[in-house]
């Protein structure tokens, strides 16, 4: 039995040259801690994000799956910054989560930690990123186009129910989000790729499906707490939404006049929200003059 | 087809000649001239004083370019400026310029986004396809990457430019401008060794440098009070090379982190820095060692392309120019506030 975890296939493009073939290695992920090194089936990499790696592996029974995020400590950082900020993020994440789990609000549970050590244990969710989800059902309607001003066309049938099942799946999001502040947690990195579309377990089809092909139903589960704090700042608050308006813009800018959807969602979702949307245009100023020097 | 450029949103004038010939062939750069505009230490610059410099060197800039770059008048198929962003002052003096230059030469305008430019000189130069971009200047500070006929803003920061950030710092301790304060900051921090604490703010692929700069200048009066400071744990005396260490490795690992982030996000191998702060060799290093550890590569520019240059303005604007775009002498306007995606990028697939 091999007791190093290889990381099984990191994603490199072919048409990238590695930058130092002399080690062909140097590309591949760290290995994890000892700990994780005695499993007979060792985690599997799923993705490598920003800060951490994402492995696939077990928790107590070989038929309970769970996501193990693994932070390790990054090169180009000073150590002494570096294990700062893994400690900050890794303890702060638990934190977070507990708390998201005990008001309710769709997170994943957390099992296990080391913050030394840099590594985190929690809940396997089943189904896949909102983003991939949306660019999919996107790219089905590419000759349609989505915003509103369509909504009323000729043709409006299938495009008006189209919209209807972008409209739903907004206003879930924005529910989400909402639910998450009104606890007091802002998540520090909302974008699409941060919020997961869990498919129902039950066939009740509830509050999603419209069209038939069912590509944006589901639950939305938010994840990725890794930069998330504990806040009822109305500024952190808007400066979250802001976050995730400019990262929906850049990554679906088919849908961005849609957002909108996703706002009135959200300043229905817990008291004081109107207050943050409010926020949410100082913020988007402060974020224009931004612009102002070259 | 000829084009020359006009830079002069900030304190640098920048005079460059390109060449674009057959399609598929690289640019040929024919000129590049620059003359940078200094305050003495302790100040930054004003936009009266850089105007007044840019007005009084324009000229003699031009007409050397042309000189240098061998051509006459009628090999010129456009003159190029830069449109926004960046101060007002200075950027009107350029404008001027141009449009005096249009109407003697009876050749078209084009006025360009300063920070398209540096873009597409960046992907020219390091033959990058489709990086995401990281635009670190002294006004900007942008995580960028190309999605349907935009330059698309991923992350930026929410209050002042990194370099802005070291500027008010260089400025603080009283370091040189000359060549540039971020340039002798990385010097200093060449020697630097103790990491002091400072705030680390990154809010997903946004950051903030306010709070940062407030902090480096409450420990650069400590350190003034008491020269006689020590690390606590390492019992070392605490040095000016340490706060700009301090502060270099802090900020850098900020602006890595929110790339690292848009190309897990975006799913991009590739980086393209650009922007003057960009020529740093730390930021450039640290940047390596990220996109190494991703499987990918870095792409950067010396000084010549990250600052401030006329060149990527002649190159930016020669792009535009063959797919039609032109700015009548009555739109050849200029404005402070011009960002990245309002440019529509017709150019590109």
């Amino acid at each position: 039995m091999s007791v190093q975890a290889p990381p099984a296939a990191i994603p490199t493009p072919s048409h990238i040259e590695p930058p130092n073939p002399s080690h062909p290695a140097s590309t591949s992920p760290l290995p994890l801690p000892p700990i994780f090194q005695h499993d007979p089936a060792p985690p599997q990499l799923i993705t490598q994000g920003a800060e951490a790696l994402l492995y696939r592996t077990t928790y107590l029974l070989p038929s309970i799956q769970c996501a193990l995020k693994y932070r390790p400590s990054k090169p180009y950082r000073h150590p002494i910054l570096g294990a700062r900020l893994t400690k900050h993020r890794i303890l702060s994440e638990a934190r977070v989560l507990a708390k998201c789990r005990k008001e309710g609000v769709p997170v994943p549970a957390v099992y296990g930690l080391d913050e030394r050590e840099g590594w985190l244990m929690i809940e396997w969710i089943a189904g896949e990123v909102l983003r991939i989800k949306l660019n999919e059902w996107l790219k089905q309607r590419k000759d349609e186009k989505v915003p509103e001003e369509r909504e009323n066309a000729p043709d409006g049938g299938r495009i008006h129910e189209g919209l209807h099942v972008l409209k739903g799946l907004m206003g879930r999001i924005g529910s989400a989000v909402g639910r998450m502040h009104g606890v007091g947690i802002v998540h520090g990195d909302l974008t699409t790729s941060n919020l997961m579309l869990r498919p129902r377990s039950n066939d009740t089809a509830e509050g999603g499906a419209g069209d038939g092909d069912g590509i944006l139903d589901g639950e939305v589960i938010l994840i990725d707490f890794g930069l998330a704090s504990q806040s009822t700042a109305d500024e952190d608050r808007a400066v979250d939404l802001y976050v995730l308006e400019r990262a929906f813009g850049s990554t679906h800018p088919r849908a961005e006049g849609m957002f909108s959807e996703l706002l009135a969602a959200y300043g229905k979702s817990f008291k004081g929200a109107n207050i943050v949307l409010k926020k949410l245009e100082d913020v988007r100023m402060r974020g224009r003059k931004r612009s102002m020097l070259g | 087809m000829i084009s020359i450029g006009l830079e002069g949103s900030a304190n640098k004038l920048g005079i460059g000649i390109i060449s674009h010939p057959a399609p598929g062939k690289p640019a040929l750069i024919l000129s590049n001239l620059r003359h940078t505009f200094n305050a003495p230490p302790g100040e930054g610059f004003l936009p009266k004083d850089t105007a007044k410099h840019h007005r009084s060197w324009v000229v003699k800039l031009v007409k050397q370019a042309m000189a240098e770059a061998k051509v006459s008048i009628t090999d010129i198929d456009c003159i190029c400026y830069t449109k926004g962003p960046g101060m007002g002052a200075p950027l009107q003096s350029v404008a001027v310029a141009a449009r005096m230059l249009s109407l003697l030469w009876q050749k078209e305008l084009v006025g360009v986004n300063h920070c398209v430019g540096h873009i597409e000189m960046g992907r020219e130069i390091t033959g990058a396809q489709n990086p995401v971009v990281l635009y670190v200047s002294g006004g900007n500070t942008q995580v960028i990457a190309y999605a349907e006929q935009r330059y698309r803003i991923f992350g930026e920061a929410l209050d002042i430019a990194v370099g802005n950030c070291l500027d008010r710092f260089a400025r603080t301790l009283e370091i040189s401008n000359d060549p540039a304060p971020g340039y002798n900051i990385e010097q200093l921090a060449k020697k630097g060794k103790v990491l002091l604490d400072l705030p680390y703010a990154v809010k997903g692929m946004d950051c903030s440098f306010s709070g940062i700069l407030a902090s480096i200048e409450i420990l650069a009066a400590e350190l003034k009070k008491n020269p006689e400071w020590r690390d606590p744990i390492t019992g070392e005396v605490i040095t000016t090379a340490d706060l700009c260490f301090s502060l270099q490795e802090t900020v850098y690992a900020m602006l890595v982190e929110i790339t690292e982030r848009a190309m897990a996000h975006v799913g991009s191998h590739q980086v393209l820095i650009v922007g003057g702060v960009g020529c740093n060799e730390r930021l450039q290093k640290m940047m390596g060692l990220m996109a190494k550890d991703r499987g990918g590569s870095v792409f950067a520019t010396d000084e010549r392309f990250c600052i401030d240059n006329g060149i990527m303005i002649a190159h930016a604007g020669l792009l535009a120019y063959k797919t039609g775009f032109r700015t009548a002498l009555e739109e050849s306007t200029c404005t402070q506030r011009f960002r990245t995606d309002e440019v529509f990028v017709k150019w590109r697939d």
